[in-house]
């Protein structure tokens, strides 16, 4: 249980770090909270040659709004700091409050939210509220930055589009729209654990309390964060409507989810709290969309 | 591969002190080995366990999943840092000898290093709280339930309140 040798750089500047990615290439492996990559070389699954630590980078620690009312978050801003920032509470709520359901504080200290949608683990939270809040992922290499949206950057288990020699530096959270509700919810054996299922639901309301556009995104349940498109068919065009929560809430969770299963819960008890977080998120959604359209009209 | 120390200057209970060290030197097994602080304890070194809890500038972190060569120009506090001998507990230590918190006692210094923090920012936190901060702190032997007294206990006792000498 102990990493294999490795040699170590810690970079004073972010063009200092890409032409040493640039240099080396796939020996190199970036290091930000460590808390997904160190138990991987302590177990040996990898032995990197050489580790870049991003961590005196502070220009990747950051949150704040542009022009446009874009939340912009650095990729080196740990899950702490997310928890406790008014500006995500404010203009990010989906991700404010999926943030306690992220591990244990310990590691919430550490990680980072640039290196969780890297790791991308199907059972990780931000992958999904990235999905869910339409987030657009910024990379940089020496060669100059690609911006990708959400649902082209996560392409399976633990893979992403990104190269060896970029590194994703900040991720921007358009502003909602109005009449626009949301719901995290997810059941795990334990505060802190990965959980066993989990949601994250957007919706947002006509002046009617007709909902326009939905999106439901599901955590374990795949080889990635899991989109429900269908289900988000059904809900749209429809007023707060318990037969159409029930019909969305089959639909996603009985076929459009892929769940593996795993030692604590099976296929059919994961599709079973798929169906039962789907009604739970979706009424709440629904409820704050309809506050935010009474605060508007 | 050939070995490449790199040098640290690092402050572990409030003395500093420099080290050449190998990358891949956990910041657990630093303390354990080099500075022969063998109050931190290792149980799983994947940071699922709890028991190598230290604080890094004063936040609860794993030292399993931290590399000494990070700390260079950090603080790092460990349960030695607290009361330094069992006539001089620090009061969070005599609320767990007073409520029995401990039976083995594997798990207790990453749990005190856990609550230190977890008190300063909640001094009078409701038993949901304290049972969700302890989450990621497995305990074998007790059942958590005199933890969770141990805790309450301390909250009771003030810590984690500004200490008026201060
Ligand atoms: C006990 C335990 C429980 C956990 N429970 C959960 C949980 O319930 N939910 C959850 O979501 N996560 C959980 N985690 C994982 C945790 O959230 C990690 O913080 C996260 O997965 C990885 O973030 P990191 O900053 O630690 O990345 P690291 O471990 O440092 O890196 C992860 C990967 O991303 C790459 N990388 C990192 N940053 C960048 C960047 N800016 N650009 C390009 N590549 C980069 C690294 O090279 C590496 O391949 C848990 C971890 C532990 C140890
Ligand atoms: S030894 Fe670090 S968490 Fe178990
Ligand atoms: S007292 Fe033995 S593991 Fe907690």
């Amino acid at each position: 249980m102990k990493p294999a040798a490795f040699e170590y750089i810690v970079p004073d500047s972010l063009e200092q770090a890409l032409s040493i990615l640039q240099e080396h290439g796939e020996e190199a492996k970036i290091l930000a909270g460590g808390q997904s990559l160190v138990p991987a070389m302590n177990f040996r699954m990898l032995q990197p040659t050489l580790l870049v630590d991003l961590n005196k980078l502070e220009e990747l620690d950051h949150i704040r709004r542009n022009e446009a009312g874009d939340l912009l978050v650095g990729a080196m801003t740990r899950h702490r700091r997310l928890e406790f920032d008014n500006l995500v509470a404010q203009y990010a709520p989906l991700l404010h409050e999926s943030i306690p359901s992220i591990a244990h504080p310990q590691i919430r200290n550490r990680g980072t939210l640039g290196g969780s949608l890297v790791h991308a683990d199907p059972a990780a939270e931000l992958p999904v509220i990235a999905l869910a809040v339409d987030a657009q992922i910024k990379v940089q290499s020496i060669g100059g930055e690609r911006t990708i949206p959400s649902v082209e950057f996560f392409q399976g288990m633990f893979t992403t589009d990104i190269n060896p020699d970029e590194i994703l530096v900040e991720v921007a959270i358009p502003e909602s729209s109005a009449r626009t509700g949301w719901a995290f919810k997810e059941i795990a054996r334990r505060a802190g654990d990965y959980a066993m299922m989990g949601i994250a639901v957007r919706i947002t309301l006509d002046e009617d309390g007709v909902c326009e556009k939905a999106c439901l995104v599901y955590l374990n349940a795949g080889d990635g964060p899991m989109e429900a498109v269908e289900a988000a068919k059904i809900l749209e065009g429809q007023p707060r409507d318990d037969q159409a929560f029930e019909a969305a809430a089959e639909k996603a969770s009985q076929d459009e989810i892929d769940p593996l299963g795993n030692m604590h819960a099976n296929v059919d008890f994961q599709r079973h709290l798929a169906n039962v977080l789907t009604l739970r998120a979706l009424d709440l959604a629904f409820q704050r969309a309809d506050v935010d359209r009474g605060e508007n009209l | 591969m050939k070995k490449t120390l790199h040098p640290i200057k690092i402050t572990v209970n409030g003395i500093e002190s420099t080290h050449a060290v190998e990358p891949r030197l956990l910041l657990s097994d630093f303390l354990r080995q080099d500075m022969e602080l063998t109050g931190t304890h290792v149980g799983c070194e994947h940071g699922v366990c709890g028991a190598c809890t230290v604080l890094l500038d004063g936040e609860a972190v794993r030292s399993c999943l931290t590399f000494a060569v990070q700390i260079d120009g950090h603080q790092i506090t460990t349960v030695e840092g607290l009361g330094s001998n069992p006539d001089e507990l620090h009061p969070l230590q005599q609320a767990f000898w007073d409520a029995h918190g401990l039976q083995c006692g594997f798990c207790t210094a990453g749990i005190l290093m856990t609550i230190i923090p977890f008190l300063e920012a909640n001094p009078h936190p409701s038993e949901e709280k304290i049972r969700e901060a302890l989450s990621g702190n497995l305990c074998r032997c007790t059942g958590y339930q005199n933890i969770v007294d141990a805790v309450k206990l301390a909250a009771e006792r003030g810590v984690g309140q500004p200490n008026p000498d201060d």
